[in-house]
């Protein structure tokens, strides 16, 4: 089968490679009909992130249809069109009785390795490093989806492929990073980027009831997405962030501030320079910019939720801030698993229109330069999905 | 068995000779012993070779540590193959005979990689329990049912990679086949010493095992009284004591993260009855190192 493959840094090519197979009594073969390019392979594709090794294939965000079942699956069967959700879960250990399925303590092969670097280690994603388990990804013709009867959610007929799709990743690490920042009716919610990730924390924050939501990004086209999904929005090239924030809320700051950038974040001035140094040599792995804004922002008593992505450590965390003003952080892989089915019928019922970001649609062979385009915002690209089979 | 014991002696004694004879000749007569290798005058170097073929024979005839020594000969055949290649480059050397040399270094090196794996295996057996291995582990999993998944001693294979087989001979003893890095096969018999069931189980390795080992297994009720809190205890028999162990675990994991492996495959299959890899699955073209690296990867 042809499946993306990642070769090095910046260097991503499809090749043909054997097609999986059943390897455990609870796995299932999926044909992929769509894919996606997430951010958070931005930072594969940069380098980023340890433990990608050349010849891994790529894709954590992918929709198909089921052909094989292993024996121990009996609520899914040839046909069934279904997504998958990123964290490879269990549903039996401690952390998935308690939904927590991103925490699973059975899924992740190389766990030994994951916890040298972090202490304990989280659960297996599929085509994101042998630090969460080395499996292979979606962005392929064919994938061995592991437990697959916790994992995939059967769509129904009257919601398409391109409605499904962000079900398994983005769309719910929006919510939860809404959810996260515990928001009362009446509430202000700043979202730092307006990706993909942003946007649907955007809605989210909307839909759980806050009364104004601010994006803040920089490229237009991502603020006018921004805009449409109910936001007021700061250009950080033409204003500063950390004063208009503080305008607009009267000087309070907002009461929770969401990090929908992660490990490589685009700062202005001589904080950028330090960070992108300390990043080259690394001295720190991640960039942690708008992490400090955040807390900068955030008002008294405040949340800080944290979807975007970080590997290891970074460097000038205002931890002073966080306990004088007593904010509360809040973070994790998104347990997606728990918000399925919930946003699936916000989809049905036409609350959420997960399609809006959609700005490019290729065919696997276009990936290696839509990986490209993606990384560096050409051609307003926002979201791009791979076409697989149909 | 039994004839892998009475052959150690013989081997190491005749090896032990050979190095005494070898190294009295490097040290008295290196020019006449350079001759007739091929390398020419090198008579330094060939009275270095002569004292340590001479600590080697000696130790190994002392019959004390011989796992040691025959190791030591192992380290000694190695260095002379190189040595032998590097002396090509002398305008002294004689290719054919220094060839010749090195096929005769060749198998001697043959026959003391073979003594020295038979006498670790012996010296493992000899060994006094004193290295402690203990790791910990939560199981989604009532104590009765972990305990009684474990107490079917044929089940152990499924999660300890190393084990080939466990066959239970009675009530308490049970016959153990197992493999060690390098290939080397292990075989021991085991008696369980104390049964409490769903609580706790504690054997010792009979006399005669080729690896020498007591220990213990606990399966408590954890403070939230959900699931089971394993704890395991195990005391081997190391040549060289706690003091080899410190050593070989700065240059590998060693036997605690082996037996965490373990405990974590076990808890896999008690809590979803399969255990996670990536075995198998398909992957694009791998780098030199990456192919090593998948190999090793569980």
């Amino acid at each position: 089968m042809r499946a993306v493959c990642w070769q090095g840094v910046h260097k991503v090519g499809v090749e043909d490679v054997p097609d999986p197979r059943l390897i455990n009594p609870r796995d299932a073969i999926i044909k992929v009909r769509k894919a996606a390019i997430c951010g958070s392979d931005v930072h594969l594709y940069d380098g980023y992130v340890p433990t990608m090794m050349r010849g891994d294939i790529l894709g954590h965000e992918f929709m198909g249809e089921v052909v094989e079942t292993g024996s121990g699956v009996s609520n899914l069967s040839a046909g069934d069109r279904v997504v998958v959700p990123f964290p490879i879960a269990c549903g039996n250990c401690f952390f998935c009785e308690q939904e927590m399925y991103s925490l699973c303590e059975n899924s992740n092969p190389n766990a030994r390795l994951a916890e040298k670097f972090w202490g304990h280690s989280p659960c297996g994603i599929f085509g994101y490093s042998h630090l969460l388990g080395g499996y292979a990804g979606g962005q392929a013709e064919y994938v061995r989806v592991p437990f697959s009867d916790v994992g995939p959610l059967k769509i129904p007929d009257s919601v398409s492929d391109e409605q499904a799709l962000f079900l398994g990743d983005i769309l719910p690490t929006g919510y939860m990073a809404a959810e996260n920042c515990n928001i009362k009716e009446g509430d202000t919610v700043a979202v730092w980027g307006c990706g993909p990730v942003g946007l649907f924390a955007i809605m989210s924050a909307k839909l759980l009831g806050a009364a104004r939501v601010i994006g803040i990004d920089r490229f237009p086209e991502r603020l006018t997405l921004a805009r449409r999904a109910g936001a007021e929005t700061i250009n950080y090239d033409e204003e500063d962030t950390l004063d208009t924030l503080q305008e607009l809320t009267g000087g309070r700051g907002p009461d929770a501030c969401i990090d929908a950038v992660g490990m490589e974040a685009h700062m202005h001035g001589v904080q950028h320079a330090y960070d992108k140094v300390k990043q080259a040599f690394r001295m720190e792995t991640d960039r942690p910019g708008v992490v400090r804004e955040c807390i900068q922002a955030c008002r008294n008593g405040g949340t800080v939720s944290v979807p975007g992505v970080y590997g290891g450590m970074a460097d000038k965390i205002p931890l002073g801030a966080i306990v004088n003003k007593a904010l509360t952080i809040k973070s994790g892989q998104t347990h997606v698993q728990r918000y399925m089915k919930p946003l699936l019928a916000r989809i049905e019922r036409g609350e959420i229109d997960p399609t809006m970001i959609i700005t490019h649609r290729v065919s696997i062979d276009e990936v290696p330069d839509a990986f490209q385009m993606f990384r560096d915002k050409q051609d307003e690209c926002v979201k791009v999905v791979v076409n697989l089979s149909s | 068995m039994a004839a892998s014991f009475a052959q150690r002696p013989a081997l190491d004694r005749s090896l032990g000779w050979f190095s005494v004879g070898l190294g009295v000749a490097e040290l008295l007569a290196p020019k006449t012993v350079g001759r007739m290798i091929g390398v020419g005058d090198q008579s330094t170097l060939l009275r270095m070779c002569g004292m340590r073929e001479l600590v080697s024979g000696v130790g190994l005839l002392s019959g004390r540590a011989p796992a040691t020594f025959a190791m030591s000969r192992v380290v000694g055949d190695v260095m002379d193959l190189a040595l032998l290649g590097a002396s090509l480059r002398s305008p002294d050397s004689n290719p054919t005979r220094v060839a010749a040399t090195a096929t005769a270094v060749a198998s001697v090196a043959a026959l003391d990689l073979y003594a020295s794996k038979v006498d670790v295996r012996s010296s493992f057996a000899e060994a006094t329990q004193d290295v402690p291995i203990t790791a910990s582990l939560m199981i989604n999993s009532p104590p009765e049912q972990v305990y009684a998944y474990w107490r079917k001693l044929e089940n152990l294979p499924r999660f300890m990679t190393h084990l080939d087989s466990v066959k239970e001979l009675d009530e308490k003893t049970s016959e153990w086949l197992a493999h060690a890095p390098g290939g080397v096969k292990l075989q021991w018999r085991s008696e369980i010493v104390e049964d409490e069931p769903g609580r706790f189980i504690s054997w010792n390795t009979c006399p005669g095992s080729q690896i020498n080992h007591c220990g213990s297994v606990r399966f408590e009720s954890p403070p939230g009284g959900k699931g089971t809190l394993l704890k395991i205890e195990i005391y081997y028999g190391l040549p060289g004591g706690p003091m080899a162990a410190k050593v070989g675990q700065l240059i590998s994991n060693g036997p605690e993260a082996m037996v965490m492996e373990d405990l974590r495959r076990l808890k896999q299959l008690i809590e979803t009855g399969e255990i996670a890899t990536t075995r198998g699955q398909p992957s694009g073209t791998r780098s030199l190192v990456g192919r090593a690296f998948s190999r090793s990867e569980s």
